[in-house]
């Protein structure tokens, strides 16, 4: 293992999330909390620490791909780590768990909080809460190779390891101009979303930490009750917004272009995403119309639910909770599905959905049809065998993951209802579950293990299992 | 610029790790997923699959907003159509790899019409490589640029030689018309400067006009005389190539080939060609054919290892100019060791040749001062040539006054028709075409070879 490009690569990260530790200290003197001093000292902390580790230069330029899976583990690890200082030297959050707790939600965009009551936070510690997400939806290591020179193959391994989806690609030939027109259309949007909400009447710090939740497909609310306390229209915006964020960015990028623009109407994914979206929301909306006075009003709080769900956002606007099983069912099956691959949002991803499905078709038309050579398509391409086994391979790790993050979960003796949807909730990065972790609730309530089990769910959610998984093998850490 | 290079084998992927890093925007276009997946993740480029004559596939590759297509797939047709389809579609510059002798005759016909900017013929390009070492036995490698006029000879200083134990002022009377550029010795390469002393062993290159060369190795002893006979093993296409060349300068020529059928033909081709019918790698058959007092040797099998086998079986046995042909390209610091004399790489030479073409092309649009440049010694070492203007601050100074750093030497001088190699007196005038040799990669402008802190500077 060539430990000291990963130690140059740590460094690097760490001395990006510096740079961005000094936007809650600025808003906290711009409010005169007294809390900001302790992210300038975090920040420059961070910034020794990341000058130290990437004192020893590389030389050998020798790497493969366990080098970049390895470094991106390690990566949102260690600034999960370094992000949770502020709240523990404020007493905001006193206990480190749950501070790291929190900070992984952050940039995992799962938004589980453990407290009870965010309003009673600094503005600082809020929009940290906030910006973690907007880091972490994108990517801070897309953000890196955005702004570093590029280190040719090294780099791409990192891509590939923190971007999700079953197939990652190019926009452009250099890997730096993709992660600069990635970062491009998200700041675009984001900054959209801000001001759109502010010139609907949301105050300005709401604004920018609503926007840079929903950006992420987040979820970290700055009131205690979500989004239930803005107008109908502010959620009606956000609604769009989120669901906006959870399309493969790559539809963005063909929009812009004159050329290409016909194509971003024709990616699988993206149909398919807003099919699920458009029927979900009926059935919701049918199966709950009596407890909201129209059916206008239903079908406007179904809608909201089910964005939020799929785009693995996690606001509320009503406790879903209280919601017939039916609807109840539906939400937790978008759970599991997730946003489009190449999106903010989390979960097993639309495209993966799609490739199982048609596998199982293809797999029955063999039992009718035994000796038809037939492919499988996605966008009109056939997709190879190989793509197929690493979906195939990603599906079985994630229910192995899955069960036993909720045996794990039992053990603190929860309902089962609260188990499963913890479990589903964090490795999907959503936020909210059902039952004792539902929209009305917090994550406060549970042990410690627990709370570390579903920290690690996160991660690997994240990060689609194999960077965190692969930290954990011991033939990692092996010279032969 | 941005260009699409379609076919990822060994001659791509070479094109790919040497272009890369120049800031290129390169796609690569190949049928084979695999071959995509390993060249995407070890460079930064954008991978395509799928058959570059297809209108979709190179509409996918960007072909509309690119400046140069590379064909160097394993068929020439399917180059040459790629080619003219991206032609018309992108009206690009293109290179095409082409290497069926029987297209190439009518080569020059076929570029005319398809609009073809270059094509590279490997067998060609190595057999033509090849009998530029046999005309002089004495080096090593030879590298030619500025417009193939001036060459820079690399051979390695014999026990006995006059150089050896000397500094290069010492011998600077020996030295008139060339320049010793750059020294390698072990894995070191250094830019001599005139109080370097050579060691016996040292491999050295010089600068010089070809005749400048002849006398240079005459007077420090090493033998000039000419090739007159060679023995060949191997009948494909480079030796075909090889016979066509060499014969023109009367040089006598034996090829060995196992095929009866193929010996047919080469002998059918090559009337002046002694084409014998037998297994080149019999010891029997090459001792009978004379090896010993061939002058020189060159091994064209189809497979490396016989070929590097054969080479250190004619150094063995006999004193000829012995010249190995490889294939691929991979454990070559293994192969240097071995000390087979001369070796050819096809693929290396076929995607140096495009290499050079895109940086010359490069070059010319972006209005650097740079007009070419070549990597020498596995990329240790930089070539570049510059355009002198009239405001350069280096113009009408003798340049032994001139603070040149270290790792650099100006080794040439080209002024109109003429080739100069300088000497300390020599001063160079507004309009000049000068060659740099240096070992500080990455050299954008005549004014980064001066010391910073010179007057001149």
């Amino acid at each position: 293992m060539n430990y000291r490009i990963i130690g140059t690569f740590l460094g690097n990260v760490l001395r990006i999330e510096a740079l961005l530790l000094l936007l809650p200290c600025l808003t906290g003197m711009l409010y005169g909390e007294k809390q900001a001093m302790v992210y300038l000292f975090t920040a420059a902390l961070t910034y020794v620490l990341g000058r130290l580790l990437s004192l020893r230069k590389d030389t050998t330029s020798i790497y493969y791909a366990k080098e970049g899976f390895v470094s991106v583990g390690l990566a949102w690890i260690l600034m999960s780590i370094l992000g949770a200082l502020p709240f523990v030297i404020t007493r905001e959050i006193p206990h480190f768990m749950d501070a790291l707790f929190e900070t992984i939600s952050g940039f995992t965009t799962t938004g589980a909080s453990i407290l009870p009551a965010p309003e009673e936070m600094s503005y600082a510690a809020n929009l940290w809460r906030c910006l973690t997400h907007w880091i972490g939806g994108m990517g801070i290591i897309v953000f890196m190779l955005a702004v570093f020179p590029s280190n040719g193959g090294y780099n791409m391994h990192l891509m590939k390891a923190e971007s999700p989806g079953p197939q990652v690609g190019k926009l452009v030939p250099k890997i730096r101009e993709t992660a600069q027109t990635l970062y491009r259309i998200y700041l675009v949007m984001t900054i959209a979303e801000i001001v759109i909400l502010f010139l609907a009447g949301m105050p300005l710090y709401d604004s920018i930490c609503t926007a840079f939740g929903s950006a992420g497909t987040g979820g970290y609310g700055i009131k205690n009750d979500s989004m239930a306390s803005y107008s109908v229209l502010l959620q009606v915006i956000i609604t769009v917004f989120i669901l906006g964020f959870g399309v493969n960015f790559n539809a963005y990028y063909y929009l812009l272009r004159t050329k290409t623009r016909k194509e971003a109407f024709k990616i699988d994914e993206v149909r398919w995403y807003f099919v699920i979206v458009l029927a979900s929301t009926l059935l919701i909306a049918f199966n709950v119309r009596s407890y909201f006075g129209s059916f206008l009003s239903s079908f406007q709080q179904a809608a909201f639910q089910v964005a939020s769900i799929i785009t693995t956002t996690g606001y509320a606007t009503t406790n879903f909770d209280l919601w017939p099983t039916f609807s109840k069912a539906i939400l937790v099956l978008l759970m599991f599905i997730g946003a489009c691959a190449g999106s903010t949002g989390g979960g097993v991803k639309v495209s993966r959905v799609i490739l199982v499905a048609r596998m199982i078709k293809l797999e029955v038309l063999r039992f009718i049809r035994p000796n038809q050579v037939r492919n499988l398509r996605m966008d009109g391409k056939v997709i190879d065998t190989e793509t197929l086994r690493s979906v195939g391979a990603f599906m079985l790790t994630f229910v192995v993951v899955f069960i036993v993050s909720v045996m794990l979960v039992t053990l603190d003796n929860v309902d089962l209802v609260t188990a499963f949807t913890s479990v589903a909730a964090t490795l999907n990065n959503i936020g909210p579950g059902l039952g004792a972790v539902g929209p009305a609730c917090n994550y406060g309530g549970l042990s410690y293990f627990s709370k570390a089990v579903l920290m690690f769910d996160m991660l690997a959610g994240r990060l689609e299992l194999f960077p965190i998984l692969i930290l954990l093998a011991p033939q990692t850490y092996k010279k032969t | 610029m941005r260009i699409i290079i379609v076919g990822c084998g060994k001659v791509g992927a070479t094109i790919v790790e040497q272009l890369s890093d120049e800031g290129h925007d390169i796609v690569v276009v190949d049928i084979n997923s695999k071959k995509i997946d390993a060249i995407t993740t070890a460079y930064d480029v954008m991978g395509i699959v799928g058959n570059g004559t297809n209108f979709k596939v190179l509409k996918d590759a960007g072909i509309e907003d690119t400046d140069l297509l590379i064909a160097v797939t394993d068929s020439d047709e399917q180059n040459l159509l790629t080619c003219l389809i991206a032609k018309k579609a992108g009206n690009c510059s293109t290179i095409a790899r082409v290497r069926d002798p029987e297209l190439n005759e009518d080569i020059d016909f076929i570029a005319e019409e398809l609009g073809l900017s270059m094509t590279v013929n490997p067998e060609k390009a190595a057999a033509v490589e090849i009998a530029r070492l046999l005309r002089f036995p004495a080096a090593v490698q030879i590298d030619t640029f500025a417009r193939d006029e001036v060459e820079l000879l690399k051979f390695i200083i014999p026990a006995n030689s006059p150089l050896a134990g000397h500094s290069l002022i010492d011998v600077g009377s020996i030295q008139d018309n060339v320049l010793i550029c750059c020294v390698e010795r072990g894995d070191e390469v250094i830019i001599p400067n005139g109080s370097f002393i050579l060691e016996a062993g040292d491999k050295i290159s010089i600068a010089s006009s070809s005749a400048g060369a002849r006398d240079f190795f005459r007077r420090i002893g090493i033998d000039v005389k000419h090739v007159k006979n060679v023995l060949i093993v191997g009948g494909g296409k480079i030796g075909v190539y090889l016979c066509q060349v060499l014969s023109e300068k009367g040089i006598a020529l034996k090829i060995i080939e196992q095929d009866y059928k193929r010996c047919c033909e080469l002998c059918e081709q090559l009337p002046e060609v002694t084409v014998i019918h037998g297994d080149g790698t019999d010891e029997l058959v090459l001792r009978e054919e004379g090896i010993a007092d061939a002058d020189a040797f060159v091994s064209l099998t189809g497979i490396d290892e016989e070929n590097i086998f054969l080479s250190m079986f004619a150094r063995k046995v006999s004193h000829a100019k012995v010249v190995t042909k490889i294939d691929r390209i991979s454990f070559t610091d293994v192969i240097n060791q071995l000390h087979l004399g001369s070796m050819i790489y096809p693929k290396k030479i076929t995607a140096d040749h495009i290499v050079r073409y895109v940086r010359a092309m490069s070059n010319a649009q972006g209005n650097s001062q740079i007009e070419t440049l070549h990597e020498l010694i596995e990329g240790k070492v930089e070539a570049c040539s510059f355009n002198i203007g009239t405001e350069s601050s280096i113009i009408d100074i003798p340049l032994q006054k001139l603070k040149i750093i270290r790792d650099a030497l100006i080794v040439c001088i080209r002024r109109e028709n003429e080739v100069i190699i300088p000497n300390g007196q020599s001063v160079i005038r507004p309009g000049d075409t000068i060659v740099v040799v240096t070992s500080k990669l990455g050299i954008n402008d005549i004014s980064d070879i001066l010391e910073k802190e010179g007057r001149t500077a």
